[in-house]
Order: structure tokens, then sequence, then C-alpha cells
């Protein structure tokens, strides 16, 4: 149940043409001046309460950012980025008293009515559990991060019997120091590279995930972002520790209201998969993708990797990325674990003035590991969508294999799609297959399907549906009927 | 008096590579309703352009002529107004879609024509009994409700796989472009015989071929001979057997 129907509802009315979740939610704001310097993040781990470690590892950070220059060789253009323009703190300002749901500013849950609402039941949201057998479909646990800091975090009980911790990682910080700082920044290390380096430097929150031995997480763990205020870059950070043959899968999901400014947003996922762990990550990506004249939107500047450290285990990103003005995100698995298996299914979708740039590194280090990598490219109006992956295989990963298919789409005439692939073999023993293939809806696909009744929205829609069809398959029940409807609702407009 | 279907002086072109191409010329058909009608002609005499211009294919420009279709105006009408109009064309190469499952794509389509008609959606389980038993009935095998829209589909399987789509969307006017091409004995027979099942006093249906052997099993009310653009002989189901023995060439020469 969960998602879904509200999902739907919600992403149904967003059909009528313009980005439907372009409300503003009057609350009132925490906001640290504007500006990055060792002031703000001072500030910052200070509202957090945050011990000296963290605050060190933070300043660490800040500094090797200074030093570092943002990447260019992305395709991607957009004017330069103040960073200093930016408020990099704002909170809904905290009310003294215990932490219930009349404590929840009703502003804040009315947003969540708006969005329809993924973060579904209110009484979900009130802690009231289901009647026994209303649902045939596992529940869904949701960590809400609005603008930055969590809110409410649901289902958090059912979850501890079990023994996982699912909680917004400033929370983590405070109950549980000793994993947070046992694995943070080691997938992605403070200093991995500018954006990186600016999210250690300022991130306010986001998800912890720390599933023990031999659990399997009893529900799908999901979190939905939402931008809020004004000028303020949202910096998340998720870990997700997953032990010995223990298994989660989790659900990322975004909205975000209409701007007229770009908004940079930088997050930092990182994954670990101990022996025999697997991890699922699902991402429907649905930011604001600036108007038709390619005005406003987010900057989606994103680094996701997962770490299969142990043998057998596997990580498995799949996305559907409809939204942001610009997309800059290659997640990715680094196969260290003998015989671990990394995934990658990807959709993209580009219309109007959206520049993607998107991919995945998959690094062979054991011996025989296993790489899939997916993705479906669509580019429409006057877009432009590269795929950019690597493929490395290590001297000491013998029996590697990777298998890579691109398969770009394009509609109309002024779109771009580009597909580049890196790969790095220093292991003769390794397998390596790439396939590519760029096509169009042809006239003759539109009007079959219009001939049998099919609206022309609704023939591109399906055809589109068909094109994905392999990546989709890997998404969760939720998310699927979701991005189903979303890829159809990007490319509104795009024929005809 | 208007008939069912009323084409009247109906002329269309194609820009082809920069240079208009008059196909249509001025044509002129009426079909009642219940009433199957043939059309026979040489190659390029435009029967396919015909078939095109009525479900409204965008590449062709209708540059006179008046084409009504139960009292409305269909040339002012999208495809998909076509279609929930009753209109239905077999294509003589049928598209492929791939990634888009069959039973999917057909359940889609007539839905998407049921509400348009303001008749209720069928459900998931309603439609495949139905679905599942018009292909039985087609012997098609059953796996092809399941495979992509087309894709790999014998030359056979896909213009069974048009009629299967005609039975289940029930429209009251067929176009069947050459829907016997490529098709052995019996897939002909099998074909006919689908579109037979059709037959009642409102439905009718043009059909486009080369072949007497289809109007044997499909016996026309009437049978018009196309050539160069326009309908320039037409006749009862005798033409057929006349065609197959001496060809075009006396119709051609009395039509110039």
């Amino acid at each position: 149940m969960p998602a879904v129907t509200e999902t739907r509802e919600a992403v149904e009315k967003l059909g009528q043409s313009s980005y439907k979740w372009g409300f503003e939610t009057e609350i009132d704001m925490d906001l640290a001046p504007k500006g990055l310097n060792e002031d703000t993040i001072r500030l910052i781990s200070a509202r957090k309460e945050e011990p000296e470690w963290l605050l060190e590892w933070r300043l660490s950070a800040f500094k090797a950012w200074q030093q570092m220059t943002e990447p260019t060789w992305a395709k991607v253009k957009y004017p330069p980025i103040d960073y200093q323009d930016a408020h990099y703190y704002a909170a809904p300002k905290k009310k003294p008293g215990p932490k219930s749901l009349e404590e929840v500013d009703p502003e804040l849950l009315r947003t969540y009515e708006k969005l329809g609402i993924p973060l579904h039941e209110q009484a979900m949201l009130a802690g009231v559990e289901l009647p026994e057998g209303e649902t045939a479909r596992p529940p869904v646990a949701v960590d809400a991060v609005f603008d930055s800091v969590s809110v409410v975090t649901t289902f958090r009980k059912t979850l501890e019997e079990a023994g996982v911790i699912f909680c917004p990682i400033s929370e983590a910080v405070k109950d549980h120091p000793d994993l947070v700082r046992k694995y943070l920044g080691t997938v992605v290390p403070a200093g991995d590279n500018f954006f990186a380096a600016l999210n250690s430097a300022a991130f306010t929150d986001g998800s912890f995930v720390f599933v023990p031995k031999g659990v399997r997480c009893p529900m799908e763990l999901s979190t939905y972002f939402r931008i809020n205020a004004r000028n303020t870059g949202q910096f998340e950070r998720t870990l997700i520790v997953v032990e010995d043959g223990a298994s989660v899968s989790y659900l990322e999901g975004c909205t975000a209201p209409m701007r007229d400014e770009n908004q940079l947003h930088a997050a930092v996922v990182e994954l670990v998969a101990m022996e025999d762990a697997s991890i699922k990550y699902s991402t429907v990506q649905n930011w604001y993708p600036g108007d038709e004249n390619g005005r406003g939107g987010i900057y989606n500047f994103v680094t996701k990797r997962g770490a299969c450290r142990g043998a057998r285990s596997k990580i498995s990103w799949t996305q559907v990325e409809t939204g942001s003005a610009i997309t800059w995100k290659y997640p990715s698995c680094i196969l260290q674990g003998e015989g671990s298996v990394g995934e990658f299914y990807s959709v993209a979708v580009t219309n109007n003035h959206q520049q993607a740039d998107t991919g995945t590194k998959m690094i062979h280090i054991g011996r025989n590991t296993r790489s899939t990598i997916i993705a479906k490219t669509i580019s429409a109006g006057q877009s432009d969508s590269t795929y950019r992956g690597l493929v490395r295989v290590l001297p000491k990963a013998y029996g590697a294999r990777n298998f890579t298919q691109c398969d770009s789409l394009l509609i109309g005439d002024r779109c771009g799609a580009h597909t580049v692939p890196y790969i790095e073999n220093r292991n003769m023993g390794a397998r390596i297959e790439h396939e590519a293939t760029t096509s169009k809806i042809s006239e003759d696909q539109l009007f079959y399907c219009r001939q049998r009744g099919l609206s022309e929205e609704d023939a591109v829609g399906l055809i589109v549906n068909g094109f994905c069809r392999d990546v989709l398959k890997e998404l969760p029940m939720e998310f699927a009927v979701e991005a189903q409807k979303l890829l159809q609702i990007s490319l509104e407009g795009s024929v005809g | 008096m208007t008939q069912f279907l009323d084409i009247a002086g109906l002329c269309a072109r194609i820009d082809a590579d920069g240079q208009e191409k008059e196909i249509l010329r001025g044509v002129d058909l009426s079909i009642p309703p219940g009433e199957v009608h043939a059309i026979m002609g040489p190659n390029g005499s435009g029967k396919s352009t015909l078939s095109y211009v009525l479900a409204g294919r965008e590449d062709y420009e209708v540059t006179a002529g008046s084409v009504t279709f139960q009292g409305q105006d269909l040339l002012a009408m999208e495809p998909e107004e076509r279609a929930a109009a009753g209109l239905f064309l077999a294509f003589q190469s049928p598209i492929e879609l791939p990634g888009v499952n069959n039973a999917n794509f057909l359940r889609t389509a007539v839905n998407a024509v049921r509400r348009a008609r303001g008749q209720e959606e069928l459900d998931a389980v309603a439609f495949l009994k139905t679905a599942r038993e018009a292909s039985k009935a087609l012997s098609m095998a059953p796996d092809m409700l399941k495979r992509n829209v087309n894709v790999g589909f014998s030359g056979g399987e896909k213009k069974r796989n048009e009629v299967l789509q005609m039975t289940l969307l029930q429209p009251s006017f067929a176009i069947l472009d050459e829907t016997d091409s490529g098709l052995d004995v019996d897939a002909l027979r099998i074909v006919a015989e689908g579109v037979n099942r059709l037959r009642s006093p409102s439905f009718s249906a043009l059909v486009i071929t080369h072949h007497q052997r289809l109007l044997d099993y499909l016996v026309p009310d009437r049978i018009h001979v196309m050539a160069k653009g326009r309908i320039i002989h037409s006749g009862g189901p005798e033409l057929a057997k006349q065609i197959d023995s001496e060809g075009y060439t006396r119709f051609l020469a009395e039509a110039a």
C-alpha cells in the first residue's frame, strides 16, 4: 500500500502539465548567515551538538575543499556558482518539549499533505499501526528530511525490534557515535572530490542505516527529500552499513518546490556491504528541472558510492532521474570482496533545457567479481544527456566480468545523447562487454499507437516505458508505478 | 443520401524529398453500413495512401475533397479520435514496439477507446480472458500476448495480431491493407474467418488486396479498381475473377 496510491495521485495531479509542487511553506526558519567559512561549520556542528571529532573532520574537509577546484570534465554548462552566496544551514525552529506529532509545525504537515504524501499516511506519521491483514505489501518506513533536519521517523519501533537502526544521521552521531565514526568517510573520503568535500564540511543531515549480522530488514526503508528554504543548498549525508549476511532495500525519492534561482544540492551517499550482505538502493529523482526556457531548477551534484567489502556481497543501484536542471551523478561500486556483485540500472530523462551527465563506476578489485550496467538515456526538447561510465579491472581481479548496455532514445531533433564509456583492464582473464544503441521514436510507432486509440502523449509514454523496461523492473513496486508516470510526465509536450 | 462512409473528390499529396507528389487525384467512394468493399489495383495506384489518409497519417496533405464518416468530418479528426469513432486500420507492415508487452498494449488501446466511447474500462482479468479467447480463435500461440508488440513476430503472426487487435477494439469500420500478403493458405483462411466473424449490419470494411484468393473467403459486396489515384471501375464480387484472369489492362485502357 504505502507510497503507491498517494504518490500516484500526486503524480497524476502533476500531470496537469506544469510542476505542481511549486509551493513554498511559510515556516519559521533558523538560518545561518550566508557563506561558508570555519565559523559557519562550527555553528552547524554546535547546533547539532556534535562531538569534537566530527567538527575536526568537517574542518579538515573544508580545508581540503578550499584547495580544490570545481570539476569541469562533465558535459554540462552552467554559470559559475558563488558558494559564498548561499545559506549553509536552515532548520525549522524547534519548540521545547517532547517530540510528538503535535509538536511538528502544522505547516510542515500540510506540506507533506500537498506532496501527496509519499511520506504516506498521516496515520503512519502518527505512529498508528495498520490493522492486521489490511495490506499484503510490506510496509515502508520513512525518514523525512525537510530542509536538512529530519522531522519524523516512522516505524522506528518495528525496526528496533529487528535490531535495525534507521534514523537521521545527526541522531546517529549522538546515539551510535562509534558506528558512525567507524564508517563515515570510509567509502567517500572527506576530500574525495570537490562536491563531496563541500558536503563533508557542511552536511546538515541525512539518514543512517545499520543492519546487523544476519538480519533481513523487515521493511523497505525510504527517505523523501525536499528542498524548501529559498537559497539554502542542501547537503545530505547518507550512510548505510549492512553486516554479514544481512540485507536491506532503501528507497530515495525527491521533490522540490519551484524556484527561480538555481539551488545547489550536493549529497553524499556511502554504502558498506560486508560478507554475503546485500544492499539495494533505489532512487526516483524528480526535482524541479527549471522551466521550459531553462530558468531555475536544481543543480544535483551527487557522490554515491558503495563498497562491497565482504565476499559475495552485492550492491545494486537503480535510479530514475527525471528532474533537476543539471545532474552530475555516478553511483559506483567498489568490488573488493571475492565474488562480490555490483549492479547499476539507470533511466535518465532530460527535456527542455535539462542537462544530465550520469553513469557509474565499477571497480573490480577482488577475484570473480561481477558487474552489470544497464543505462537508458532519453533526451527530448533541447536537452543534453551523457552516459559516462568507468569499468576498471585491477590486476588481481581474476575472473572479473562486466556487461554494459547503454541505450539512448532521442525525441525530436534538437536534443543530444552521448555515451562515454571508459574501460581500464589490467587483468587478461577479465571479460568485459559493452553494447550501445541510439534510436529515435519513429513516426511509424506513434501513428500505430494513435491509430489504436492512444493519445500522442500516452503513446510516447508507452514507447518510453517499453524502452526502459529492463531498468524499471528492478525497482520496488512502490517506485515502479510512480516512475512510469513520472517518465511520461517529464516528456509531456516533447512531441508534436 | 448520406452513406456510412462517403469519400468525395479526395486529393492528397506527400512531400517526398522536397518534391510534392500527388498520389490521390479525386477518389470517390461510398460504403453503406454492413457492407464489405474491396479495392484492387496495380502497384502505386494509391491504395495504401488512401488507407493512411483515412486513418489520419500526418505525412499526407489533403488538398481537396471530403470524407464523411457516420455524419462526421473525418479529416478534421485526430488519428486517435478516428479510432475512438470506430475506424480501424490493419497495417500492411505492422510496427514493432520494443519492450512493450502485447497484452498491455492491447489493454491500453482497448481502454482508451472504451473511455472515449463512454464505456466502462476493462480490468486486467476481464481483459485477459477476452484476449485469450480471441487469440485462440485466431489460432495464435498462447505466448503471443506476453511477447513485445510485433517484435520477433513472423509475417503471419503480425497479420494475425492485427486481426486480434481489430477483434478486441470492435470497430464499426475496418480498413485491411493487404492483410493477406505473405500469408499461406491456412493463415489466410484463419484471418478471413476472423474478419467474417465481425460482419454484421453495423460493421463495414474496406479490403485492399492484390489477390482474388482472399476474396474467395471474404466475399465482398462491391469491388473497386483503383489506378493513378482514382477509382476507375466498380462492380460486384465477380469482378475479382475477371481481374485475376485478365489483369487491369482493360480497365486502364477504358479509363484513359
